[in-house]
C-alpha cells in the first residue's frame, strides 16, 4: 500500500507547452501527476488515474498516478512545476541549486483530491 | 563646442613634431587651424601631447572575451572599483567588463582600439559588446583563413568570386579588415588536428595556408581595404616557429599594395619568433625577424609582448589552445564555429623564473629594439595573450630605459642571457619612436591615418596629455615615471570631448564602430552568393536570412568605404 | 494575410530561426516548422489585460494603470533593503542591460532561471572551461552524439532533426545512418528509446559511471568494478571503445547531471572526460539549456559584470558566490526583502520554501502571463511577449546570437520600457 522512492522532477512535452498557461486545467493535467512503473503501481494496489499522495522531508502533494514502464524498480517522476516543487529539497547545498532529484519520497494512495495551481500557492501564504 | 591645447611639448611624428611647443585647436571633435577666442583652454605646460592612442591588435569583445570571463571568475574578482555617478562598475584583469574595457584605454590616453578577430557567424555578439563599450572608438577584424567559401574559391582560383566574399564578408560582420589565423589550421581542428607549414594540404579543401595567404592578400588589394591581411601565421606555439613566420612575410613579395602601406600585418610576433626544436632549447630569433623586417618594406608586425603574471590566452588557433591547455593542465575553452573557423581561451600565468617565458619575455622587446623603423613594430601585448592591454605603460618603459630592462634581466630566468640578444642591446626608444608605435604607426598600418594618429588639421581631436616633462626628464634612469605617467594620463579629449582628468574619467561618450563597405560588380556578389546559398541550405544550423548583423547593433557606426580596383601581381 | 520567414521561435535553446508565421488582422493563425512547444507559445494563450496591484497577498487584484503600478514597483524596489531581480530567461538582452542597471542603481541581487538549470555547469565551467563547438559543427562533423541527462524527444524536439542525430552535414552525409547514439540516463526516456546504446544509471550515480569511463579511457579498466552506479564494466567498456574510435564525439547534457546528487561536479567530471577523449579523437560538450535565452542572460551578465550569474551589487560593484547570492539562497535565508520576478516564474519552479518566503514579502511581476509568480505577488505588470511581438537579441544554447522578429503587434508595453521607467522613478524616489 506504500512505497519507498527516489524521486526526479523533469521536463515533458505537454508540461512546456502549458508553461505559458498555468491557470488551465490543461497545465494541471500536465505536471500534477508521479510516474511509477507497472510493479511499483502493483505495490500500491491502485490503478493509474488514481490520486496519490507524495510525502518527503520537505512536503507533501497530492497528484494522480500514472504508468511509464521506462522508469526502473522505485523511481518516481512528477513533471517540473508547483506539485513537484512542494515536496522537493530545497537545500542548495552551497551551490545555488535546489535538490529537485533524488529525493526520497513515500507515496500512498489517498482519498485526497489534486489541489488547482491557485489553492496549492495559497498554502504557502 | 572649441578647445585649445596652449603651451604643450607636442610629439606628432606624422607632422614632423618632435617634442616642439605647439597649440592645438579643436572645433566640433576635430583638429582645426585656429580657434575664436571663446574656446576652452587646456593649459598643458611641461606637460607631454599625442595624439590619442590607436590599438591594432586587442582582444576586447566578443565571444572568446566572454568565455574568458565566464570561464575565470578569479579574473574577474581582481580590478574591482564600483560604481560612481559617472562609470559603472570596473571588474576583471586579463578580462574586464564592458565597462572597465573602455575606461581603462581611456585612462591610458588610448582612443582608438581593434578587436582582432570575430567570426561572421559570431558578430552580432562582438558588436554587442562593442556598442557597450565606452568612450573609445573600435571596430573589430573578422576571420577569414578557414572559411569553407574562402577555401573552395581559393581551390578554384576565382579571384572575383574570394573578393566578393571578403566584401559580403564584411558586410555581413560589420568587419573592419581581412583576419586570418593559422590559414587551414581551424578547418583541420574541425576533426581535431592541424596543419604543420605552408604547404600542407587541408584534406577535403585540396588548398594549402600559402594559397590561402597570398589569395586573401590578392582579395585584400583588389577590394583595396584600408587595412591589409592581418596575419596570425601557422605554427604558433611551437619551437622553430620563426622559419614558418619568414616564410609567411616573404608571400607578401607576392602581392603590391593598393595603398601606401603593408601588405601583410603578421601579428604578436612574440609568440611567431621562436627557435629551438623544443621546450630544453628554445631560443629566441627574433633578430632573423626583426632582420627581415628591416630589408623589406611590405611587411608590418606587432610585438604581443608578454607581461608577468596572470594572462588569459584567446584566439581562433583552436588546436594551439588544446596544446596549451593540455601542457598547462589549465581549464579549457573551446569554441569551433561550423563553416567558419575555430577559436580557444586558456589562462596562463607568466613566470619570471620559466626559461621559455623569460626568453618570450625577451622576444617581444628585442623585437621593438631589432626592427629599426618602429612604423614596422607596433607595440600590443596581444591582450589578453601576452597579458593585459594596462601594462603598456611598463612595455613603454622597458622600451625606453635600459637601465630598467638591466634590472629586470637580473630577474630572470638564466636562458634570458644566452638565448636571447636583449642583455647587449641598448637602444633606447625616444617619446617620437613610442608615439610612432603607439600612435602613428598603428594608425597608418591600419588605414586611419587621415583621422587617427596625428594632431594635423582635420585629423579626429582624439590627444592625450601626459604629466611628463620631456626636455627635463631622462626616460632611462626615471623610467618608473614614466610608467605612472602613460598609466594614468592628466588629460584625455575624445573627439573634442575631455574624458580623463588626472586619471579619472569625467565623461563617457560612446565611442563609434569602424566598419568597411567594399563595392564589388554587382555580377561577382550574385556569382558567389550562389554557393553562399548552398551552404546555408546544406551546412550551416541558421538560415541565411538570419546571418548578417543588423543596424540595430552598430548604432554609431563609422562607415569606411572601398571598393574593387584591378589588383597587380608581381 | 502577410507571411513571415525565416522566424525564431522563443521557446526552447535550439532557437529554431526557419519558422513560416502566418499572420491575418495583426493575429496569428498558423505556425509552420515550429515544434510543439513552440507552437503552442507562438499561437498564444491567455493573458493578463492589465496591471493590477493589491493590498496584501490573500486579497483581490484590482486593475490600475501602467503608471501606477510602475510608481508601486519602484517604490517597493527603492524601500528595500535587500532586492532581489530574478527571471530574465524569457526575455531580450535589450532587457537583460536594463534589469543590470536597475540593479546596480538599487544594489540589487540579479539572478535568471539558469539558477534552477544550468548555473552549476556554469561552475563547472570555472573549475575546468568548456570545450564546445556550434551546433552546425556538431551537424556536419560528428558521429557520435551522447545525450547524459537530457531528453530532448520532450524538451528540445526538433534538436536531433536540425543539429545532432538525424542532421546531415558536409562528413556526415547519411544522417542517423551515419551516426551511433548513446543515451544515458535513470530511466528509459523516449529519447533513449532511439539510442544505439541505452546507459541505465542509477539515479545520483553519474559522477561514479563519468569516472568509470575516464579510467577505462587512461588504461586502468583494472580498477573499475563489475558494475558501476547500476552500469555492467562491459558497457563502459565497449561505450569508451565507441567514443575512442570515433571522428567527432559530442555530449549533450542536461538537467540530469546538474540537478542530481554531485551536481556541478558531475559537469567538471564529464568536462574532464571530454578533455581527455581529445587525445583519442575530436569531442566537444555543450549544455542542454531550456529556455529559448537563458543562455543570452549569462552572456550579458558576463559582458556587464564580469559574472554571468547570481550577482550580487549590494557593495556598490559586482559580487558573485553562488551557493551564497543565488535566488534560492537568499529567500531560503529569508534575507530578500522584496523580488521583482519578469520573464521567469519562481512561483512555480522554485521550491516550496523559496515561495513561502515570496509570499510575506512584497512581489512585482513583469510578465505577459497569469502564473503562480502572481499568486505572490503586490504588483502586477503584463508585458508584451519577446520574439513574438516585440524584436530582440537572442542567444541560442551553443551560444550563437540571433536576432528575435517581432511577428505582431503588441497590445502591453513591451518590458524594456517598464524596466527603463522603473529605473526612472527609482532615481526620482530617491532624489537622485
Amino acid at each position: 500500500m506504500t512505497l519507498n522512492a527516489i524521486l526526479i522532477t523533469g521536463r515533458t512535452i505537454n508540461q512546456g507547452a502549458t508553461i505559458e498557461n498555468k491557470t488551465s486545467l490543461d497545465y494541471q493535467e500536465a505536471t500534477a501527476y508521479c510516474e511509477l512503473n507497472p510493479k511499483d503501481i502493483g505495490i500500491l494496489g491502485i490503478s493509474p488515474g488514481s490520486c496519490v499522495s507524495v510525502t518527503t522531508d520537505h512536503g507533501d502533494v497530492v497528484v494522480k498516478l500514472k504508468e511509464n514502464k521506462g522508469n526502473p524498480d522505485g523511481l518516481a517522476f512528477i513533471p517540473m512545476g508547483p506539485w513537484a516543487n512542494a515536496v522537493v529539497n530545497p537545500d542548495t547545498r552551497g551551490c545555488g541549486m535546489p535538490g529537485f532529484k533524488g529525493i526520497p519520497s513515500r507515496i500512498e494512495p489517498t482519498e485526497k483530491k489534486v489541489l488547482s495551481m491557485k489553492e496549492l500557492i495559497a498554502r504557502y501564504k | 563646442m572649441e578647445l585649445i591645447i596652449k603651451n604643450g611639448t607636442v610629439y606628432d611624428p606624422v607632422k614632423g613634431i618632435n617634442g616642439d611647443k605647439t597649440d592645438i585647436s579643436i572645433r566640433d571633435g576635430k583638429i582645426v587651424d585656429k580657434v575664436s577666442g571663446k574656446a576652452t583652454v587646456i593649459d598643458a605646460a611641461g606637460r607631454l601631447v599625442m595624439a590619442g592612442g590607436v590599438d591594432a591588435h586587442s582582444h576586447i569583445a566578443g565571444a572568446k572575451v566572454n568565455v574568458g570571463r565566464i570561464m575565470r571568475p578569479e579574473d574577474t574578482r581582481s580590478g574591482i572599483k564600483p560604481r560612481t555617478k559617472i562609470t559603472r562598475p570596473f571588474t576583471g584583469y586579463t578580462v574586464p567588463n564592458v565597462y572597465a574595457m573602455g575606461y581603462r584605454y581611456a585612462q591610458m590616453g588610448y582612443t582608438t582600439v581593434f578587436e582582432a578577430a570575430q567570426a561572421i557567424m559570431k558578430a552580432r555578439h562582438t558588436h554587442e559588446e562593442l556598442e557597450e563599450i565606452p568612450i573609445i572608438d573600435k571596430g573589430a577584424l573578422t576571420l577569414f583563413g578557414s572559411n569553407w567559401p574562402t577555401m573552395d574559391f581559393v581551390r578554384e582560383k576565382d579571384m572575383d568570386k574570394l573578393a566578393a566574399y571578403v566584401a559580403w564578408g564584411l558586410l555581413a560582420s560589420r568587419g573592419f579588415g581581412v583576419k586570418c589565423v593559422n590559414p587551414g589550421g581551424g578547418e583541420m581542428w574541425g576533426f581535431g588536428k592541424n596543419v604543420n607549414g605552408l604547404d600542407d594540404v587541408v584534406p577535403n579543401f585540396d588548398v594549402t595556408p600559402k594559397e590561402i595567404i597570398v589569395s586573401l592578400m590578392k582579395a585584400n588589394e583588389m577590394l583595396g581595404l584600408p587595412h591589409s591581411l592581418h596575419l596570425h601565421c601557422n605554427n604558433l606555439g611551437k619551437p622553430g616557429n620563426y622559419k614558418t613566420t619568414i616564410a609567411s612575410m616573404e608571400l607578401a613579395n607576392q602581392v603590391k599594395a593598393s595603398k601606401d602601406r603593408q601588405v601583410m600585418h603578421v601579428t604578436h610576433l612574440t609568440f611567431n619568433s621562436w627557435g629551438g626544436t623544443n621546450w630544453g632549447d628554445f631560443e629566441s630569433k627574433a633578430d632573423e625577424v626583426a632582420n627581415y623586417l628591416n630589408n623589406n618594406d611590405n611587411v608590418t608586425g606587432d610585438m604581443g609582448q608578454l607581461i608577468w603574471g596572470s594572462a588569459t590566452t584567446m584566439t581562433a588557433d583552436g588546436p594551439v589552445q588544446y596544446a596549451n591547455a593540455k601542457l598547462l593542465h589549465a581549464k579549457w575553452g573551446n569554441g569551433d564555429v561550423e563553416l567558419e573557423d575555430a577559436s580557444g581561451v586558456v589562462p596562463i600565468y607568466y613566470v619570471k623564473q620559466i626559461s621559455v617565458h623569460a626568453i618570450m619575455w625577451a622576444i617581444g622587446l628585442e623585437l621593438a629594439l631589432l626592427t629599426k623603423d618602429p612604423y614596422k613594430m607596433l607595440l600590443t601585448t596581444d591582450h589578453p595573450n601576452g597579458g593585459p592591454f594596462v601594462n603598456y605603460p611598463e612595455v613603454i618603459a622597458l622600451l625606453m630605459s635600459n637601465k630598467k630592462r638591466q634590472e629586470e634581466i637580473k630577474t630572470l630566468h638564466e636562458a634570458v642571457h644566452a638565448r636571447t640578444k636583449i642583455p647587449e642591446i641598448e637602444r633606447e626608444l625616444d617619446f617620437g619612436e613610442i608615439a610612432i608605435m603607439t600612435r602613428a604607426g598603428t594608425a597608418k598600418v591600419l588605414g586611419l591615418l587621415d583621422t587617427k594618429g596625428h594632431l594635423g588639421v582635420g585629423a579626429d581631436a582624439d590627444i592625450s596629455i601626459y604629466d611628463i616633462k620631456p626636455d627635463q626628464i631622462d626616460p632611462s634612469v626615471e623610467h618608473a615615471k614614466i610608467k605612472s605617467a602613460f598609466s594614468s594620463a592628466a588629460y584625455v579629449i575624445k573627439g573634442g570631448q575631455v574624458v580623463v582628468k588626472d586619471g579619472q574619467i569625467t565623461a563617457t561618450p560612446p565611442g563609434r564602430t569602424y566598419w568597411v563597405d567594399a563595392s564589388v560588380p554587382r555580377q561577382h556578389t550574385n556569382e558567389m552568393m550562389k554557393d553562399i546559398v548552398k551552404k546555408f541550405k546544406n551546412y550551416y544550423s541558421m538560415q541565411l536570412a538570419n546571418y548578417m548583423v543588423q543596424d540595430e547593433y552598430v548604432t554609431h557606426a563609422q562607415v569606411v568605404k572601398a571598393g574593387a580596383i584591378p589588383v597587380e601581381v608581381n | 494575410m502577410t507571411v513571415i520567414t525565416d522566424a525564431l521561435c522563443p521557446f526552447c535553446g535550439c532557437l529554431c530561426d526557419d519558422l513560416t508565421i502566418v499572420v491575418e488582422d495583426n493575429k496569428i493563425t498558423d505556425v509552420k516548422q515550429a515544434c510543439k512547444l513552440g507552437t503552442a507559445k507562438i499561437m498564444g494563450h491567455h493573458r493578463i489585460k492589465a496591471p493590477m496591484m493589491r493590498k496584501d497577498k490573500n486579497s483581490e487584484f484590482t486593475e490600475v494603470s501602467y503608471e501606477e503600478a510602475i510608481n508601486e514597483a519602484a517604490k517597493i524596489l527603492s524601500n528595500s533593503k535587500r532586492p532581489l531581480l530574478y527571471g530574465w530567461a524569457s526575455s531580450v538582452c535589450e532587457a537583460h542591460k536594463k534589469g543590470i542597471l536597475l540593479a546596480e542603481e538599487l544594489g540589487a541581487i540579479i539572478d535568471n532561471t539558469a539558477t534552477v538549470c544550468h548555473a552549476p555547469s556554469t561552475l563547472a565551467v570555472h573549475e575546468k572551461g568548456l570545450p564546445s563547438a556550434t551546433l552546425g559543427q556538431i551537424k556536419n562533423r560528428a558521429d557520435v552524439i551522447v545525450f547524459w541527462g537530457s531528453n530532448p524527444v520532450h524538451a528540445h524536439p526538433r534538436h536531433m532533426g536540425r543539429y545532432s542525430v538525424f542532421a546531415k552535414g558536409l562528413f556526415t552525409e547519411k544522417g542517423r545512418k551515419g551516426r551511433k547514439v548513446i543515451v544515458v540516463d535513470v530511466r528509459k526516456t523516449e529519447t533513449a528509446n532511439m539510442a544505439d546504446e541505452f546507459v541505465q544509471v542509477q539515479q545520483g550515480s553519474d559522477y561514479l559511471v563519468v569516472s568509470a569511463l575516464r579510467s577505462i579511457l587512461s588504461g586502468h579498466a583494472d580498477v573499475v568494478p563489475d558494475t558501476v552506479g547500476g552500469v555492467p564494466k562491459e558497457q563502459l567498456i565497449k561505450i569508451v571503445e565507441v567514443l575512442k574510435t570515433a571522428k567527432f564525439v559530442s555530449i549533450f547534457f542536461g538537467m540530469g547531471l546538474t540537478q542530481s546528487k554531485s551536481m556541478y561536479k558531475n559537469i567538471d567530471n564529464a568536462i574532464s572526460l571530454t578533455f581527455e577523449l581529445n587525445s583519442f579523437t575530436k569531442c566537444v560538450i555543450t549544455p542542454m539549456r531550456g529556455h529559448y535565452n537563458v543562455t543570452g542572460f549569462g552572456q550579458v551578465c558576463a559582458w556587464e559584470t564580469g559574472y554571468a550569474t547570481a550577482v550580487d551589487f549590494a557593495r556598490g560593484a559586482p559580487y558573485y558566490n553562488p551557493g551564497e547570492t543565488a535566488a534560492n539562497d537568499v529567500l531560503l535565508r529569508k534575507e530578500t526583502d522584496a523580488a521583482m520576478i519578469i520573464a521567469g516564474d519562481a512561483g512555480a519552479h522554485f521550491p516550496a520554501d523559496s515561495v513561502r518566503h515570496l509570499a510575506r514579502i512584497p512581489v512585482v511581476q513583469i510578465d505577459p502571463y497569469w502564473n503562480p509568480t502572481t499568486e505572490v505577488s503586490n504588483v502586477v505588470i503584463p508585458v508584451a511577449i519577446c520574439g513574438v511581438e516585440v524584436a530582440g537579441t537572442a542567444y541560442r544554447m551553443d551560444g550563437v546570437s540571433l536576432r528575435m522578429r517581432k511577428m505582431v503587434e503588441p497590445a502591453h508595453p513591451p518590458d524594456t520600457e517598464i524596466l527603463e521607467k522603473i529605473t526612472e522613478r527609482v532615481r526620482e524616489l530617491r532624489g537622485e
